[in-house]
């Protein structure tokens, strides 16, 4: 019975999952939220529907009521989220909110079935920072005076890194991680966000040469250090996003060219001082050739993906377990062994659907710190996709960063849902008229 | 510094300082990557994904055969040589129908894998039926038949070969010198993989017989007197003038110290180069060496692959290998250039020389799988041939076959001269292999041409005696069955 129901569903699972990616796009056609009102409403049926039909499959294969449990108080979860969310703020934009909703139910269906404690410490971790975050559109709303703390956000930002490259635990060969009463932290997921409110703070100010150098000498030491922490992902992701900003502050086309030569230049040289990017180039290059040492991760991400095709084993029908930290940094290979390719596909699309709204909102603002918070935000976002997508299928070398709000992971998806819930801030000022001149 | 600030301050864009513009590039650029990576991995599970997940690494097999029953593998003439029985409520039972005579290339599967088994694993657990009957299957949960690898094995010619070393412990490997494709690959002793869950202890422990080492791209033997191709090939590119060479034999060589002796002693008078290769001069040739140059004579066997990494369908093949260097004394130099002291080959690695030689000098990628096609015949995948590399050049690789020719007309391997099914080519060996010179492996490599195949062969026979004896009506007789159809 549960056979014929998995297999059955895995094909109805796509359906929906690929209205629901083509809803996103959708969205843009119309300008105004009101008009946008009925597609938001699709997707949420969408959602519900795949969620539902997971958490059958979950209770059917594995027969066990805890499925049953967890699915109604996430389920209750994200409905209450959408709904409050509508009534405190009724001019927010919707297809973030579900884009959230829908990418975190994405990770609770996911590690619902590879480890029942991680969904539930997922699920715990998402209530807790949907609730301490409610206020940040609010707060983002009150006004401009985050521009004036830039040399606040540089030193403190630096701080964190420089504390956790001194004393903090090395997992995976990177140090990243921190533990204080038991719980562990990564403090360069908060810097990220510090970091864009810094830059954005100083070329806001003046985008003079002068100006421009020094920013750049406080960003070069951000990238710096995460190299010296081994955190390659950290360190690409500030580069990208500092260069982004800079090119949208300076509408300099020299300085984005600049910044990609040196950015290249600064690959080769990583890649002849340390070893341990070779390593991770050599993975990449011949994944199989190094199966027993290097390549072994990516080896067993593309079995997974490869093994699934393009419709997926069905949910418990994979062995996703085999690849190692597959809960986090690869559980897009996860999603592509059991939900499928085409699934995998559709996740994607929902993420740029995200990033392309964030740009677009990006484009509303005059006021330069809001806009260039709004473009950080976004190519960080966009680009942690990027790296983590193209990572685990081997389109680039793998960097070991996680897929924002469905990756396990505590900091992770704290820092991805107050990064959500500014932008909603700036969303919400522009359509309030307010643009902080 | 001021001059650099006002050049990046001169170029601002004119109209539009709002960054709007810049913010739509950066939209375009962000979904223009993400483009690419969908396409990626679309054509990675479409096309590339089958060849990444056949791999023994995939620990997944237990989730296919659920779904699946392990598809066919089949001979070039279309034979199964293993296949599963499949009675619903009973277990499933791997068949193969040749037992022994495919033992080592097709390998087994049950108790670990082996072989094509092995290699091809994840290819036949998947199935290439169409969709909606899959999908059919699916749901009424009957398991689909999963796809057969169609390999380059021809049942004949490896009958054949099987047969012919019947008793014997040794190696077949015969290669299509233009396509690469293995026809034939037997080694003794040999087992039944029908039997294989029964006899693994027994097997596994007779360290006497080894009967599941597959000596063909395994086993590494003296080259004896086939080394000559190696030795004569070198001389060839080192002196242009080789067709003026003579020695005179009187039976053996004595150089610096160093004693070469002729097989059984014999006496060979007055040789010419091609003379001296058909007769299998022990004494010229160890008087030919001495004119070798040792850094490009290395160089030369490493040209050969000796020491290499072989081009090879199966896994856990063993490197050759040749011991001079410019250190190497007198005494081992001449050793090696007729074959014995401390070289080893493996006959995998001995075939591919002759194969090279019949092909101008070309080496094919050597292949074992042509096709996947799905249980109901339709094709999934086609492998072509492709070159692996140029090991010699095209005139040396002419010269050899010259060299080669006149062996089986008036030298050691005349008993493969009487047959108008094709025109051989080859160099016999007797490779001694321990202190008693009596005792010597017999080898054989060369290759058979007509005017549309080549195909190359070599030939081991442990402690079998002369190479032009026993070697040479084995490869006779596999060559004889293939072309004979």
């Amino acid at each position: 019975m549960h056979i014929i129901f998995t297999e059955i569903s895995k094909y109805i699972i796509t359906i929906f999952m690929a209205l629901y990616a083509f809803s996103c796009f959708n969205v843009f056609r119309y300008n105004s939220e009101i008009k946008r009102k009925y597609i938001y409403f699709r997707q949420n049926l969408y959602m519900l529907a795949i969620y539902t039909i997971t958490f059958i499959v979950l209770v059917l294969r594995y027969k066990d009521p805890k499925y049953l449990y967890f699915y109604l108080a996430s389920m209750t979860f994200v409905v209450l989220v959408i709904n409050i969310s509508k009534i405190f703020y009724s001019k927010a934009n919707r297809l973030i909110i579900n884009n959230m909703c829908m990418l975190l139910s994405i990770g609770f269906m996911m590690l619902a079935r590879l480890s029942f404690d991680k969904a539930v410490r997922q699920f715990i971790i998402a209530v807790f920072s949907i609730v301490i975050t409610a206020l940040i559109p609010y707060i983002i709303g009150r006004g401009p005076f985050f521009s004036k703390f830039s040399w606040l956000y540089a030193i403190s930002g630096l701080f964190a890194l420089i504390v956790v490259l001194l004393f903090s635990v090395t997992t995976f060969g990177a140090k990243i991680s921190f533990t204080i009463f038991g719980i562990s932290f990564q403090p360069s997921e908060f810097v990220k966000i510090i970091f864009i409110f810094a830059i954005s703070g100083f070329l806001a100010k003046s985008t003079n040469f002068k100006n421009v150098v020094l920013t750049t000498i406080i960003a070069g030491i951000h990238v710096i250090i995460l190299v010296l922490s081994k955190d390659l992902g950290g360190a690409v992701i500030f580069f990208v996003v500092y260069l982004s900003v800079l090119y949208v502050a300076t509408c300099n086309i020299l300085y984005f060219g600049a910044g990609l030569l040196s950015g290249s230049a600064a690959a080769v040289i990583g890649y002849k001082l340390f070893p341990h990017v070779r390593v991770r180039v050599k993975a990449f290059l011949d994944p199989i050739g190094t199966i027993e040492t290097a390549g072994y991760q990516i080896a067993q991400s593309l079995f997974a993906i490869g093994t699934g095709g393009f419709f997926g084993m069905g949910l418990g029908g994979g062995a996703p377990q085999k690849i190692p930290v597959v809960a986090a940094d690869f559980i897009y290979a996860a999603i592509c062994e059991e939900f499928g390719v085409f699934f995998g596909i559709c996740l994607i699309l929902v993420c740029v659907s995200c990033l392309v709204m964030f740009l677009n909102i990006a484009m509303r603002f005059t006021n330069k710190f809001y806009k260039y918070v709004a473009v950080g935000l976004a190519t960080l976002y966009g680009f942690q996709v990027f790296l983590t997508i193209g990572g685990v299928t081997k389109f680039i070398p793998l960097t070991g960063v996680t897929l924002p709000l469905v990756s396990y992971g505590g900091t992770s998806v704290l820092v991805t849902i107050v990064m959500f819930s500014i932008i909603q801030g700036l969303y919400i000022s522009v359509r309030n008229g307010i643009n902080f001149e | 510094m001021g001059m650099i600030s006002k050049v990046f301050e001169k170029i601002k864009s004119k109209r539009d300082l709002s960054g709007n513009k810049q913010i739509i590039q950066l939209t375009y650029i962000f979904v223009g990557l993400f483009l690419m990576l969908i396409v990626y991995i679309s054509l990675f599970v479409a096309r590339d994904s089958m060849e990444i997940i056949n791999n023994t690494y995939n620990k997944r097999e237990e989730l296919f055969t659920e779904r699946i029953i392990r598809g066919n593998i089949l001979s070039r003439n279309g034979d199964a040589l293993a296949y599963t029985d499949s009675i619903p409520g009973m277990e499933e039972k791997r068949i193969y129908p040749y037992a022994n005579a495919f033992s080592h290339v097709v390998g087994f599967f049950g108790n670990g894998k082996m072989g094509i088994e092995n290699t091809q694993n994840f290819m036949m657990l998947k199935s290439n039926n169409n969709i909606s009957e899959r999908t059919y299957n699916d749901l009424n949960g009957i398991k689909n038949r999963g796809d057969s690898v169609v390999t380059t094995l021809d049942t004949n010619a490896q009958l054949a070969a099987a047969n012919a070393l019947d008793g014997y412990k040794g190696a077949v490997v015969v290669i299509n010198c233009e396509t690469g494709e293995i026809v034939t690959m037997v080694s003794k002793p040999d087992f039944d993989p029908n039997d294989i869950k029964e006899i693994w202890n027994t097997i596994n422990n007779d360290s006497e017989n080894s009967p599941l080492l597959n000596r063909a791209t395994q086993g590494l033997y003296p080259p004896g007197s086939t080394f000559k191709i190696v030795t004569a090939l070198e001389y060839i590119k080192e002196y242009s003038d080789y067709n003026d060479y003579t020695f005179d034999c009187k039976g053996s060589f004595a150089f610096d110290g160093s004693v070469i002796n002729c097989y059984h002693g014999l006496s060979h008078g007055t040789v010419g180069f091609d003379k001296s290769f058909a007769k299998s001069c022990n004494s010229s040739f160890a008087n030919i060496t001495t004119k070798l140059d040792r850094e490009k004579f290395r160089a030369t066997c490493q040209e050969l692959l000796f020491g290499e990494e072989l081009p090879c369908p199966l896994h856990n093949e063993k490197k050759s290998f040749v011991p001079i260097n410019e250190k190497s004394s007198t005494d081992e130099l001449l050793q090696t250039g007729i074959g014995q002291g401390n070289t080893g080959i493996t006959p995998y690695h001995m075939c591919l020389i002759s194969c090279a030689i019949a092909n101008k000098g070309m080496l094919m990628e050597p292949m074992l799988i042509s096709e996947v096609r799905s249980s109901n015949g339709d094709l999934v995948k086609k492998y072509s041939s492709k070159e692996y590399k140029r090991i010699m050049g095209v005139d040396e690789a002419d010269e050899m076959k010259h060299l080669m020719r006149e062996v089986i007309i008036d030298g050691t391997g005349s008993r493969i001269n009487d047959t108008s099914l094709y025109t051989a080519y080859g160099k016999t060996g007797s490779a001694e292999y321990s202190l008693d010179k009596t005792k010597s492996h017999a080898w054989f490599t060369g290759f058979a041409e007509t005017d549309k195949e080549k195909l190359a062969i070599a030939v081991i026979i442990e402690a079998g005696g002369s190479g032009g004896e026993k070697a040479v009506p084995v490869a006779k007789s596999v060559f004889d069955a293939y072309f004979m159809k």
